[in-house]
């Protein structure tokens, strides 16, 4: 059972990175283009980047709660 | 002024409720995930003499919450902090700062666990219980935990240190409004118009004077907690901020927020989202009902797995030093151990410094968003 929690905890972990990478594959992309869009860019960045890992980290917790 | 008393109660009194739910937490989930991650990792360190504690074991009692404030271990001498215990038990309130358990070793039937910090019931060992078991059993061992623990008096350090900043800053706005700010003006000033601009009123528009001055004493408490969770040494270092009750409240409180101003805007999407077939409504009512505890859970979630996992990798790495060092066995490995450590900790502390400022912005962020989204006026009937 405490392998299984962990091996959740890493593909809550791997599905987060992949989520925050291309945020942030996007939000670069679109600076680059328009640098002047910077400042609406960065919070809405911010905001998927925190709803992603809210998702990862109920998972992370979850597998923590069926660890014990 | 009135309102930021008010919220300032809010906090005083959710400090309370967070202390008291702490109990249930602590005593239930935590215990078996400590003993679990122990037997995993125990043997790591558990070399020859059992009385050593495991790292997993202090990273642990670390993160969780204790009644007494430890501060250093000087050749197995504890340098410790008393805090005020207020323990309730058959009808009887007993007061009484933990200290006093470096000389006696029961104090009113109430003993402390040195190795989770805890006060326990001194004849079964048994910890707190929370208010429904407590009214709910016949036990009388059983008793209710209301006292000044680490975590509680991490927040009302907080809540001093904030007022403190705060009637300065206000004090030299009263002074002159045209005069350049300086000291502690000059530091709020920013994050304040920061938080203001582009946070609150750029969510709620006309409506940010309303929910202003939650939000703001949202961040800036989260922040101050943050920040003095962070610290390494005494009057810091507790995990207040990492611990669920206390992102629970706060995310209770944006709830009440919401549910108590929402308009029929909102609860009209909730259980008839206008523009969609009726079949459909079967399935998106309940959903957007759960939706409505989701977004105060997936917050309070949020802030307590960011803290709490930033605490236990600073701790973790901290640790590399004594297990490597074979708890001062091995000088090398220490200094091996340490040379690996040091940076990673550095770097870490650094990070932890952005994840501070990043999750208070977030939760305040968040919180604007959620409460726009009720009170927002219908814009496109």
């Amino acid at each position: 059972m405490t392998g299984l929690a962990a091996i959740g905890a890493g593909l809550a972990a791997i599905g987060a990175g992949l989520g925050i990478g291309l945020i942030g594959n996007k939000a670069m992309e679109g600076i680059a283009r328009q640098p002047e869009a910077l400042d609406g860019i960065r919070g809405t960045f911010i905001l998927g980047a925190a709803l992603v890992e809210g998702a990862a980290l109920i998972g992370m917790i979850l597998s923590f709660l069926m660890n014990s | 002024m009135r309102q930021i008393v008010l919220v300032f109660l809010l906090f005083i009194s959710a400090n309370t409720f967070a202390q008291d739910t702490t109990v249930v937490n602590h005593a239930s989930s935590h215990e078996v995930a400590v003993e679990k991650l122990d037997n995993i990792y125990g043997e790591v360190s558990h070399t020859e003499s059992a009385e050593e504690e495991s790292p997993v074991d202090v990273i642990m009692n670390h993160v969780a919450d204790a009644n007494i404030y430890h501060i250093a271990t000087i050749n197995g001498k504890h340098i410790t902090f008393g805090l005020p215990c207020i323990l309730w038990r058959n009808n009887k309130l007993s007061v009484f700062s933990s200290s006093r358990f470096h000389h006696e070793e029961v104090v009113d039937g109430f003993t402390l666990d040195h190795h989770t910090g805890k006060v326990v019931d001194a004849a079964t060992g048994k910890r707190s219980s929370d208010l429904l078991s407590y009214f709910g059993a016949t036990d009388s061992s059983k008793f209710i935990d209301f006292s000044i623990t680490k975590n509680v008096f991490t927040m009302l350090l907080g809540v001093l240190l904030l007022t403190i900043a705060f009637s300065m800053v206000v004090r030299s706005y009263k002074r002159g409004a045209n005069v350049a700010p300086k000291g502690f003006q000059a530091l709020f000033e920013p994050i304040f118009l920061y938080i203001y601009e582009d946070v609150i009123k750029q969510n709620l528009g006309k409506k940010a004077d309303k929910y202003a001055p939650y939000l703001l004493s949202l961040f800036f408490f989260i922040l101050i907690i943050n920040l003095i969770g962070l610290i390494p040494f005494f009057p810091g270092g507790a995990n207040a901020s990492g611990n669920i009750s206390f992102t629970a409240v706060l995310a209770i409180c944006t709830f009440l927020v919401i549910t108590l101003n929402g308009n029929k805007h909102y609860w009209h999407h909730i259980f008839a989202m206008p523009g969609v077939p009726k079949w459909v409504l079967i399935i998106l009512t309940p959903v957007e009902i759960a939706g409505m505890f989701v977004k105060p859970f997936a917050l309070a979630m949020r802030l307590f797995g960011n803290i709490t996992s930033g605490h236990v990798v600073i701790l973790s790495l901290v640790s590399l030093i004594f297990i490597l060092g074979k708890n001062g066995e091995s000088l090398g490995g220490a200094f091996a151990g340490s040379a690996m450590a040091v940076p990673f900790v550095l770097f870490m502390s650094a990070l932890e410094l952005l994840v501070a400022f990043l999750q208070a912005y977030i939760f305040t962020l968040l919180s604007a968003i959620f409460i726009s989204s009720a009170v927002a006026e219908d814009e496109h009937h």
